[in-house]
This record gives C-alpha cells, structure tokens and sequence, in this order.
C-alpha cells in the first residue's frame, strides 16, 4: 500500500561535479525514489538492525521495537515487551476483590475509572447480584469519561508523533477537565479505584452534576477546532492515510478489537453486540472507517468522542434517585457511624473486611468495551473470598501483536505513526 | 466513513444475522441464574459433528462451558471458525486455569466469539496433573492469528505448550529467566530465588543482549552478543525450564 504525499522531493548525490561539490539530482519526478543503478553497490541487499526503545518517547511507553530495515523501508518489525512486568494476575489471586480493584487503576492508567467499573461488572455476575439504577448510570458516566480522557491522550500524544503540537495542548486541557471532575467524585486523578462490588466508592458530590453539564457545554467546541486542525490538514492526511492497512478478514483474525477493529470495517462494538449497564437504551451510533488505515482510526476515534458526550447527556438526564450501593450486607459495609456504635454493624464490619465476600464456585467472563478494544475480566472462584484465577484480557495487548504486520513495507518514520495508531498502554500489556 | 445505528442486514460479510425477530437487539443481562438456562447452540452442533471429542458441556452464569478432547483442539476450533452455521471469527482470550486443588486438572481455556450471530463460547482442555501427561495442547494460531501473543503468553505463566505455534518463547519475562512459570499455584509469590539472588541476576542481565535467536539470524548480530550468551546459543541450550 503506497502512501499519497503531499512533499515528495528527494534528492541525491551522484558523485563529485567539475566544480568540485558533490552533485545531487533530483529524484522522484516521477514519483518513483529508486535510486541510480549502480550507485553505492556495495549497500544493496544488506539489510540494517535498528532499535527503538525501551525508552523512545514515540513509544509510548517501554515498548522495545528491533527493525530490520533495506534503506529505510521496514522488512520486518519485531516488538519485544514485558519490562512493565508486575504479574497483577498472581497477585491478584492472593487478594479479596474489593482488594484488586485498585490494580485495575494501573494497567491500563488512562482508562481507570473505565477499568474498575469493568472489573466489578465481572465480580458482580459471579456474586450473581444486580446494581441499583442510579449505580448503572453512574457507572456509565464514570466509562464514558475515561474513554474521554484515554482517547484524549490518543490524539495529543499522536499529533506530538507526527509534529503537531497545538491540538495536544488543547486535548490535555481537556482531560485536566475530566481529571477535575473524576478527582471531585473519587479523590483522585488516576488511580480512582471508585467501584466497589456491589456499587461505587461514593456518590457524586453536591453539584458534580452541574460540573459535568459545563464540560458537556465546552468539550464540543474543543473537538471541533481538533478537528478543523486536523481533519483536512494537509501534512496530517499525508502522515496517516494508507498507512498500517488491515482489511475486514486481517483485522478479525488477527483479534484486533476497539477503533482499530471498526476502522477496517468491522462493525463491532460490545456496547452494542454483548450490551452491559442498559447501553442497549442510549442512542448513540457507532463509528465505522472503510480503509483499515491510519486515517481512520483517528476518523474513528473522533467520532467515538462525539458519540460519548451524546451518551453523557443522555445519561445526566436520567440519572434516577435512589442509592448507589446494593443493600446486601454479604457485600456492602455497613455505615462507618453504626459501624462505631452498634456490636452488630462493628462484628459485620470486621468479617467483612477481615475474611471477604465470598462469591458461590463458578466463573464469568465479562467483556466491556474499553477505548482500547475488547477488555475483558476473566473470574474463576472456588468459593473463597480469593479468587483462583483473575485473568485481564487486554485489548492493546493482542491489538500491538499485529504490529509486525501493520508496519511492514512501510518507512521508519510511519512506524512511529502506525504504533500512535494501535493506542497503546504499557502498564495493560505488561500488567 | 459512516454511522449507523442498525445493522445493515443486507451487507454480505460482517453482517449481523442474530436469532429473532429482525431489530432484535440484544439488552444488557439482568438476574442471570448460577447454573442452568439455555445452552449455546454450537454445543449440539458440536456434538453432532464431533461425537466423543465433546465431553460435556455446563451453562454457567449465562456462558456455555465446553470442555473438548485435548488433542481435538485445533480441527474443533478450525471447524467452528470455518463453518458458515457456526462462524466463530473471533478469538477473545487464550488463558490457563490452575486450582488449588492438587489433584485437579489444568484447564487451558479459550474464549472464542462469533460475530456475526453474536455468541459466545468457552472451550475447556483439561491436562491432568499426573506428572506423565505433558503440559501440550494443540496450537490455535494456524486458525487466528490473534493467538500468537495470547499462547505465548500462556506458556510464559504456564508451561504449556502449543503445538504448532511458529514462535513457541517466552513474552513477558526474558528468555534466560529461570525461576519457571509464575503463574503455577506452586510457585510463590515471591519468586523461587531469593532476593538477593534475584538482584544478582538482574544487576548481571546485559539487557542490550536481549535478541532472540531469530533477529541475530537476520541481523549478523551474532559477533557483538557477550560470550556467556554465545556459548549458551551455539550449545542450544533450552531456557526457562
């Protein structure tokens, strides 16, 4: 797949001239850059190493990429990753499961909030309980602002790789924003850790919601001047389009999931095929690109965070009254007041804080739609307060494995274009 | 570009084509019982075409549980991603689940999903822990893709090994790691060295040196690796055992 350039000058030293300067011709007139025969025979068919990362600012992280380049075409590309290592699974399963939620915050960091309401959907169905309605549109609010924020470091971090400067100020302004509102409700920025099985850490304070409705005013406005820097921005089109091409069968098989999947054309998203938290009733529409490429998993992504202020409004306007935790003493504690004065509520604290709620045998897999993809907690209890296996099914993990496929026959600089692409997250790779 | 709410019904390769009445659209799970309720029904599908190489089969919490012949594996998956009643294209997750139990089997799960008519389903390979029975299930990579890292990674935390998988290493943990697989139940916590021993071998590791055996091939690079790790490449020695 070849790439339209809006630049394509290249020039060439084809020795030394009468004057004494080296003589360069310009190549490409015709739109092809194959050198001379015969000029510099002595590099043809050897093929250059190169190595990027661990610590590369355009890898987002500790991803380690070895390219074998001919001239600065990519033969092969082999990404090496683990240094981010911590085995949250193994310590997972020496952990109550209130206990692992503020791991889920570290995987995948930009998307905690998104990542504690998808690990306790799990632990729910394995305790077999079902939220209150005002917990449901919560939590929906909570997955909809991450996906906000982790799409909003997408595009900052992505224009930073390709030279763009302005639309990453203007989207890490915006995430601040978020931050604020996700700092007033939980206490943190993020490392949220704001469910708990069976609710949320805390309703939202006095006039949160008020908060929320003035972000919803401005954040539109923001987007649209990105997109009017971005969208038909010369250099930008060039940088993106054609690059990373997977097609609707490639995509599938290779187990991409989120925007990369729906830039090719496939038309999946589990909020709409395997719906959880009642987004069977929002009206929101899911974005679908045709090329597979670059380009549109930005067109892709874009779009996604149109669609989630629509379903932020949507869901301010029903938020119900009513509790946010379930009333089921075998998983909530009772109030810190009671817990303090009454034998009762202070034995039912400590047993519940000391041993754990322990979920009947059995084991569910949950898969939510994350700004990555496809995340989905895997549970396995054997009817102890610990679960036996707690298995995380990370979206940019298998969606980074086709970057050898993504990247090859492509140039060095579009490599970094095309790893921006995949959204990745190290702490959710390695976890 | 487009937006669209319903599926396009009449779009002939990734339409949706779910088992109702058309605009059917599926709704979030409510009061899903622990066991019991409808099977998925590649289950009878599966039994009708693959007879005693299906075991059994249990729903629960709403998800069917298969549990497959081990060494049937890889027709059953290359059957059920294949076939046009069936069409699993999606693989979700390659995983392994070890019990505290000792005496129960090691399960390698797979979480497969078909699109197109929105199903789910788990297949189960049991590996007894006898000490005889080697940790080898057939390799699902040769159907998806999608398998490579996520086998990988199982034989990383595991030792499980998939046969048929092209590049059968280690992903998380380096390739001269040592203390075995992490994700065992007999495997502490804390690691099997201790920690001083475990910050000798860190401080030791040259990381530059981290090339797998088949980027030296293609590289020549072989000259500038430290010579303890040339002896251990030429002698082809095994890793991570």
């Amino acid at each position: 797949m070849t790439a339209t350039r809006t630049i394509e000058v290249a020039l060439s030293t084809t020795g030394i001239g009468s004057d004494g300067r080296p003589q360069r011709t310009l190549l490409g007139a015709d739109g092809l850059m194959t050198a001379p025969p015969g000029m510099e025979p002595e590099l043809a068919g050897e093929n250059m190493l190169i190595n990027i990362g661990p610590q590369h600012p355009a890898t987002h992280g500790v991803l380690r990429l070895v390219l074998e380049l001919d001239g600065e075409t990519v033969v092969r590309c082999i990404p090496h990753v683990g240094y981010l290592h911590c085995g949250f699974e193994k310590i997972g399963e020496y952990r109550q499961y209130n206990q692992i939620i503020p791991w889920t915050d570290r995987e995948d960091y930009l998307n905690s909030m998104g990542n504690n309401v998808s690990f306790v959907l799990g632990a729910e169905r394995l305790f077999g309980i079902d939220i209150t309605p005002r917990c449901t549109v919560l939590r929906v609010i909570a997955m909809e602002l991450s996906r906000i924020i982790s799409h909003l470091v997408w595009m900052g971090t992505t224009c930073i790789d390709i030279g763009a400067f302005t639309p990453f100020l203007w989207s890490f302004q915006e995430r601040e924003n978020v931050y604020k509102l996700l700092e007033g409700w939980t206490g943190a920025r993020l490392t949220t850790t704001g469910t708990r099985v069976g609710g949320m850490i805390a309703d939202v304070p006095e006039g949160w919601t008020e908060g929320l409705r003035g972000f919803l005013d401005r954040f539109p406005k923001t987007l649209d001047e990105c997109d009017r820097m971005l969208t038909r921005n010369a250099i930008w089109v060039g940088r993106t389009v054609g690059l990373g091409v997977m097609t609707p069968n490639e995509a599938l098989n290779y187990g991409l999931s989120g925007p990369l999947l729906r830039a090719s054309g496939v038309d999946y998203d589990v909020r709409k095929d395997f719906p959880y938290l009642d987004y069977e009733t929002y009206d929101f529409e899911v974005p679908v690109g045709t090329n597979g490429d670059v380009y549109d998993r930005y067109l892709v992504r874009i779009e996604e965070l149109r669609q989630s202020v629509r379903i932020l409004e949507q869901a301010l306007k029903r938020l119900p009254d009513g509790p946010v935790n379930v009333d089921d003493p075998r998983l909530i504690l009772p109030p810190k007041h009671k817990a303090t004065s009454e034998m009762e509520s202070m034995i039912h604290h400590f047993k519940l804080v000391m041993e754990g709620p322990r979920p009947p045998i059995g084991e569910v897999y949950v898969p939510t739609e994350s700004p990555k993809g496809e995340k989905g907690y895997y549970f396995v209890s054997d009817g102890t307060s610990k679960p036996v296996r707690w298995r995380i099914r990370p979206p940019s993990y298998v969606n980074l494995s086709a970057i050898s496929k993504m990247a090859e026959g492509h140039l060095l600089s579009d490599v970094i274009a095309i790893n921006a692409s995949i959204d990745i997250v190290m702490g959710e790779i390695d976890r | 570009m487009s937006t669209h709410v319903q599926r396009d019904p009449a779009a002939p390769l990734f339409a949706i084509v779910h088992a109702g009445q058309p605009g059917d659209l599926p709704s979030t799970p409510k009061h899903v019982p622990h066991r019991g309720g409808a099977a998925n029904p590649s289950v009878e599908a599966l039994r009708a075409r693959f007879g005693a190489a299906i075991l059994r089969h249990e729903v629960l919490w709403g998800d069917t549980t298969v549990f497959v012949d081990r060494t049937k594996v890889g027709e059953v998956c290359a059957w059920l991603q294949s076939d046009a009643t069936q069409s699993y294209e999606y693989l979700s997750d390659v995983t392994a689940v070890e019990y505290r139990d000792h005496v129960r089997p090691i399960e390698v799960v797979w979480h497969i999903r078909s699109i197109r008519f929105r199903r789910f389903l788990r297949l189960k390979a049991e590996i007894p822990k006898d000490g005889k029975t080697p940790l080898e299930v057939p390799s699902v990579w040769p159907v998806w893709k999608g398998a490579d890292w996520l086998e990988r990674e199982c034989y990383d935390m595991f030792g499980i090994r998939f046969v048929g998988h092209p590049d059968l290493r280690r992903i998380l943990l380096w390739e001269q790691y040592k203390e075995g697989f992490p994700l065992r139940k007999d495997f502490p916590m804390r690691g099997r060295f201790s920690r001083s021993e475990q910050l000798k071998n860190a401080l030791a590791a040259d990381p530059e040196a981290r090339y797998s055996i088949e980027e030296i091939g293609v590289a020549d690079a072989y000259g500038d690796l430290p010579v303890d790790i040339r002896k251990r490449l030429a002698g082809g020695e095994k890793v991570g055992e």
